[in-house]
């Protein structure tokens, strides 16, 4: 043993420290003159910059909504085969040299680019962005490639239980709304071409509602020079939002998904929720983080640490444009579905009907504080978080308002929102699972639902 | 005209290195009250014996069931409840334990490091329980999915012929089954040993104090000895090589490719061009892989050629290998991806690269670093990889330079060499129907 150390067995547990408080962001935000917003954090830790741009989808209705996945789909994965200057290996290239790697997602309610560059590069992007915008040329050969690749890949995401356990929930909690499509549909996929998605683009692809969020190593004044010179061009008319409202939907029983021969079965809970500007919405969160959003919660400790029934169970909200969704997820061996479901049920059933206790409250809460400031601690975790809070319409502000609603949360306040979320009688329960071997002991727990 | 490329801002680093061997590097930086931990230890799936497939990643999980002062449970309440994260990941050549917390938990997170780093709780029932869970883990990465873990866990097989370099590093049902806590002692007793280790510490601390809480808290760890690492290195390919697979769970097919490539560490210079080679055929759209697979011929659904086995190349040590893998649709061969892929490395091997290809490569290694580089995470995590693979955490410091120095001659001739040696092909066979 050395001179310099202690027998650790005489040590105590240090305390923790009240370190300096990580601020909440502050962004320079701007709308420019063609109703683009934009939110700019300056942020020189790297000489680099993140880039996301944020625009908001109409959004569909029950009739249009498979047709829009499909579009939507394709279209961003489209998007960047060639502008009016430039074609594919073009607009590749240029995105390189500056070390930008730029992606275009879109789903039901944004679609959104999302790249980093150096430093040096920022104004070579944004041009690009533009120019990408007001002048996407969708190549009909590139076009009819891509759509034969996305159909593959489609199928490809078939196979995976864990998108077919997705897609299930979500026809089971969103019924014929929007929401419901989590993928495209191959057939609806086939029938696209370029003509399509020219259209569909200069009616989505407005700057109206969008926000451009630019965070890293750079100064807000020169960011607002750049973005509006970049996106003088890009115009076209503003157009009201319209949100579709989650439907309700008819909770009990256990949705099967038979996968013959599968080794595991996926658990997919899921059930309303309360979104970021809802006053219950910290206590939600803490709640949430009891029960199983972390490792050191109760759903954690019950299925993995004492039955290890499951690697990695979850639960979670998940904030959409539309409203917000209670999920749990866990991926167990087939041999105990049934009494996993059951353990979980059991879990949810104690959140909702008993008091958490102080310790577990205080935990809870000091994870959600420290990792709130983990994540806008780096360039591309509060370009993240930001583009977020931009998809419901909220500004870096909330941050700030929500660490104050999460240090006053109470235990009468988390059991409120258990009650309210967290009761297994308003829940949906889907398991795609071998029917063969888990069906007659899930049976034992509730009535047995086909798929939707 | 090519960017201007900028480049890290130097954080300054400081080393000591305890009595008992635990290796310890300091990178202060106070930009952000955030602090981050990691403790990587030297040895990995690599170093399994036989009959204990697996056993380095089971005994990562056991490191998590509670140590002399915190019960199963403790340890991630102790992070967590301090405002932090967690985790452990076991790679071919290290095991490593990383907390990110509040700058003010810092104390804490090394005692709890120090507190297992000591003595892990390893007992028989917390091995059973972690026994199902890798169980379960495996079910949900490899098993119960198509394309589980391909290509890392089955193109070894075919590229390599040691058992170190070629078993299953997940771990057999069997091996797993059968473990038991004297195994576990008995390994921690091995290559535990806190001159077995390096700690990185970084983010925003003063390093007095944290040199001062690194010794009351590591230096009563007892020395013990380090095991002789063998090497693991392989001589070159005979011939070449190839195998099927049936994936009875996928609809498409997919293909892998590996080259044995120069030593990562013995021959530094030599293997760099490789890692330029790598980024040049596949990194983004502007790639030559991504532009001949995906958008010229139409032979790919998805492309990646990069370096070791899970795709970071400072990671390990000899032997390594450059990879590539494809997935393709049931109307392209997988004769014609390979075909076209050698193609395009003997374009480089004999036109060259010209300039501004290169310095569009040169920036994006450069983007990708620097991004790599923003969380102290991710900088801790390459100065501790430095340390115990390279003998050096400066190695992540001046890595950028040297990758921005590697020329269009020096890719040009790895490329040529790949196309001199033995090469190993694994096609993966869809065995389900769409």
């Amino acid at each position: 043993m050395s001179l310099l150390g202690e027998d650790p067995s005489a040590m105590v547990l240090p305390p923790l420290i009240e370190a300096r408080s990580a601020r909440a962001p502050r962004a320079a935000a701007a709308t420019l003159p063609n109703g683009l917003d934009t939110m700019v954090v300056r942020r020189p830790t790297v000489p680099m910059v993140e880039v996301r741009l944020h625009i908001p989808l109409p959004m569909a209705n029950s009739r249009t909504a498979a047709a829009a996945i499909a579009r939507g789909s394709l279209m961003s994965s489209s998007m960047l085969f060639g502008t009016a200057q430039r074609d594919q290996r073009q607009l590749a290239n240029d995105l390189a040299a500056v070390g930008a790697d730029l992606a275009v997602s879109a789903d039901a309610d944004r679609l959104l680019f999302s790249t980093a560059v150096l430093r040096t590069g920022l104004s070579t992007v944004l041009d690009l962005l533009a120019e990408i915008l007001t002048s996407a040329s969708y190549p009909s050969a590139e076009v009819v490639a891509e759509r034969d690749r996305l159909g593959q890949r489609i199928a490809m995401a078939l196979t995976q239980p864990g998108v077919v356990a997705r897609m299930a929930r979500s026809r089971r909690l969103f019924g014929d709304h929007p929401y419901a499509h989590t993928m495209p549909d191959p057939s609806m996929v086939a029938e696209l071409d370029a003509g399509t998605l020219r259209r569909s683009h200069r009616d989505r692809a407005r700057p109206y509602g969008a926000t451009l969020v630019v965070v890293g190593d750079v100064q807000p004044a020169t960011v607002a020079k750049q973005a509006s010179s970049a996106f003088a061009d890009w115009v076209g008319p503003a157009r009201g939002s319209r949100v579709l409202t989650l439907p309700d939907f008819e909770p009990g029983g256990i949705t099967l998904v038979d996968r013959p021969g599968a080794v595991q079965s996926n658990i997919r809970i899921g059930g309303a929720a309360v979104g970021r500007r809802d006053p219950a919405y910290a206590a939600l969160k803490l709640a949430n983080l009891i029960f199983g959003g972390y490792f050191s919660s109760r759903l954690t400790e019950n299925l993995r640490e004492r039955n290890g029934f499951t690697y990695s169970p979850h639960s979670g909200v998940d904030n959409a444009a539309a409203g917000s969704t209670f999920i749990v997820d866990a991926d167990v061996a087939t041999e105990v579905t049934a009494r996993a479901v059951h353990e979980t049920w059991y879990e949810l059933g104690r959140m909702a009907l008993a008091p958490v206790t102080q310790d577990e409250l205080d935990l809870a809460r000091r994870y959600a504080l420290g990792t709130l400031a983990l994540s806008t601690a780096t360039q591309a975790g509060l370009a993240s978080t930001l583009t977020s809070l931009v998809g419901q319409g909220l500004s870096a502000s909330w941050l700030a308002d929500h660490q104050k609603a999460v240090a006053g949360v109470t235990i009468a306040d988390v059991q409120e929102a258990a009650r309210r979320y967290f009761a297994v009688s308003s829940l949906a329960t889907v398991v795609v699972g071998d029917a063969t071997v888990v069906e007659d002991s899930l049976r034992s727990l509730a009535v047995i639902r086909n798929p939707e | 005209m090519p960017v201007r490329v900028p480049t890290l801002p130097a954080h300054p680093l400081h080393r000591l290195t305890l009595d008992n061997g635990l290796r310890v590097v300091l990178a202060p930086d106070s930009t952000a009250p955030v602090v981050a931990v990691a403790v990587y230890y030297d040895v990995g799936m690599r170093s399994e014996p036989l009959g204990r497939t697996g056993f380095a990643h089971l005994f990562e999980h056991v490191m998590f069931q509670g140590s002399a002062q915190l019960p199963k449970l403790e340890h991630a309440r102790q992070v967590q409840g301090s405002g932090g994260i967690f985790n452990g990941s076991t790679h071919l050549d290290y095991t490593n334990y990383f907390e990110v917390l509040p700058a003010g938990a810092l104390e804490r997170a090394l005692f709890c490091e120090a507190d297992r780093m000591a003595a892990p709780l390893l007992t028989q029932e917390t091995i059973d329980n972690q026994i199902d869970v890798v169980k379960e883990e495996i079910r949900v990465n490899v098993l119960n999915r198509p394309y589980g873990a391909f290509p890392w866990l089955q193109l070894p097989e075919v590229l390599f012929d040691s058992f170190a370099n070629t078993h299953n590093g997940y771990g057999d049902f069997v091996d797993l089954e059968s473990a038991t806590a004297e195994d576990a002692a008995a390994f921690f007793d091995s290559y535990y040993a806190p001159g077995n280790a390096v700690l990185a510490v970084g983010g925003d601390f003063d390093v007095e104090q944290v040199t001062q809480w690194v010794e009351r808290y590591f230096a009563g760890v007892p020395a013990r000895t380090t095991p002789q690492r063998p090497p693991f290195a392989e001589p070159a390919l005979a011939e070449d090589r190839h195998a099927e697979v049936v994936d009875p769970l996928a609809v498409t097919p997919a293909l892998a490719i590996g080259w044995r490539v120069p030593d990562p560490v013995g021959d530094f210079e030599g293997f760099l061009p490789y890692v330029v080679l790598s980024e040049l055929m596949s990194d983004s759209d502007a790639s030559r892989l991504e532009q001949r697979l995906i958008h010229r011929d139409h032979l790919a659904l998805y492309q990646a050629m990069y370096l070791g086995l899970f795709g970071d190349p400072f990671d390990a040590r000899d032997a390594t290998a450059l990879m590539f893998q494809a997935h393709h649709g049931q109307d392209v061969s997988a004769g014609q991806v390979l075909a076209a892929v050698e193609e395009e490395l003997k374009s480089v091997a004999e036109e060259g690269v010209g300039e501004t290809e290169l310095a569009r490569v040169q920036a994006r290694i450069a983007a990708q670093l620097l991004r790599q580089a923003d969380p102290v995470l991710g900088r801790i995590q390459g100065f501790a990889a430095g340390e115990l693979i390279h003998g050096r955490a400066e190695f992540a410091t001046e890595l950028p330079g040297r990758l921005a120095q590697v020329d269009a001659g020096s890719v040009a001739a790895a490329a040529s060499a790949l196309g001199t040696q033995h090469r190993a092909v694994l096609e993966l066979v869809p065995g389900a129907r769409a």
